[in-house]
């Protein structure tokens, strides 16, 4: 499937992964009453974090959510994922991204997936602000001529 | 405890390969998504409505269950308030998301994909973390 006017777009690889995605939280949800919030499981396996479950449980999940990448790497022979080459704007996006989500209590999986289909007030202001802000940071990068 | 590892280990895979398949693993990719006055890619939309869909008919099976399946309760947010932290850590986020083309899942995954380049994203986003964990916020 291709979308006529976006030719490099994959809607149909995005909506079988999304829906994968949206399976992992609700077997989290359901199985574990977790939400599947990754910068906060991250914090919580990387022991940044006091709340969400048991270390090891979250440090497995972090492992298995690479084994499941490696995977699907190794039955597809490589998965596409072009970096910037640049290491400072590695570096400041790392930082940024990783305060901002612990300030703002979340990301794209636990704001964006599991707050808003829930219809959590905080959730559905957060994801429009961290796209907005998104948004505009890269029409501002390409104002200014810098390049991933 | 020990008896939720292997949701936990369900969940993470399922997360993991979702990720690789989605192609929100490409930095390029998730930035082309946010460059709606250049060149617009809008996979992302695809991936989060497949995510939101599915979650959409957990969030009323889990108001009907009295405890998980295999805990005794659920660990949910229950705030309701927009706060000034919640405003300013999503710009935050949403910018650095921008920069790199990363956010917390991608970077992960990219260990093993990308290994060198998103070792330096993640090793700086846990520092962004400990910055915040240090800081009197309340």
């Amino acid at each position: 499937m291709i979308l006529e006017s976006f030719p490099d777009a994959i809607p149909f690889h995005g909506l079988i992964g999304g829906l994968m995605i949206g399976l992992a939280a609700a077997v989290l949800l359901l199985g574990a009453g977790q939400i599947a919030g990754i910068s906060g499981l991250f914090a919580r396996a990387s022991t940044l974090s006091k709340s969400g479950p048991p270390w090891v449980l979250a440090f497995a999940f972090i492992l298995s959510m690479l084994a499941g990448a490696l995977i699907i790497s190794w039955i597809n022979e490589g998965v596409t994922a072009i970096y910037p080459s640049s290491t400072i704007l590695l570096v400041v996006g790392g930082l940024l991204v990783g305060f901002g989500t612990r300030l703002g209590s979340g990301c794209t999986s636990g704001h964006g997936v599991c707050g808003m289909s829930r219809f959590s007030i905080r959730s559905l202001v957060a994801t429009p602000v961290f796209i907005g802000a998104g948004i505009a940071t890269v029409a501002l990068m390409r104002a200014m001529g810098v390049t991933p | 405890m020990i008896r939720q590892l292997p949701i936990f280990i369900l969940s993470g895979l399922l997360f993991g390969a979702g990720l690789a398949i989605s192609g929100m693993a490409d930095p390029q990719r998730v930035r082309g998504f946010l460059d709606v006055f250049g060149d617009w890619d809008p996979t992302l939309l695809f991936v989060m409505g497949g995510a939101v869909i599915v979650m959409m008919l957990a969030w009323p099976l889990q108001r009907r269950m009295l405890h998980p399946l295999l805990t005794n309760k659920f660990q949910l947010p229950s705030r309701k308030d927009v706060d000034r932290p919640l405003i300013v850590g999503a710009t935050i986020f949403g910018i650095g998301w921008a920069i790199a083309g990363l956010c917390p899942g991608p970077a992960l995954i990219g260990l093993v994909l990308e290994p060198i380049s998103a070792l330096i994203f993640v090793a700086a986003m846990t520092v962004g973390m400990a910055v915040y964990r240090v800081l009197p916020i309340p």
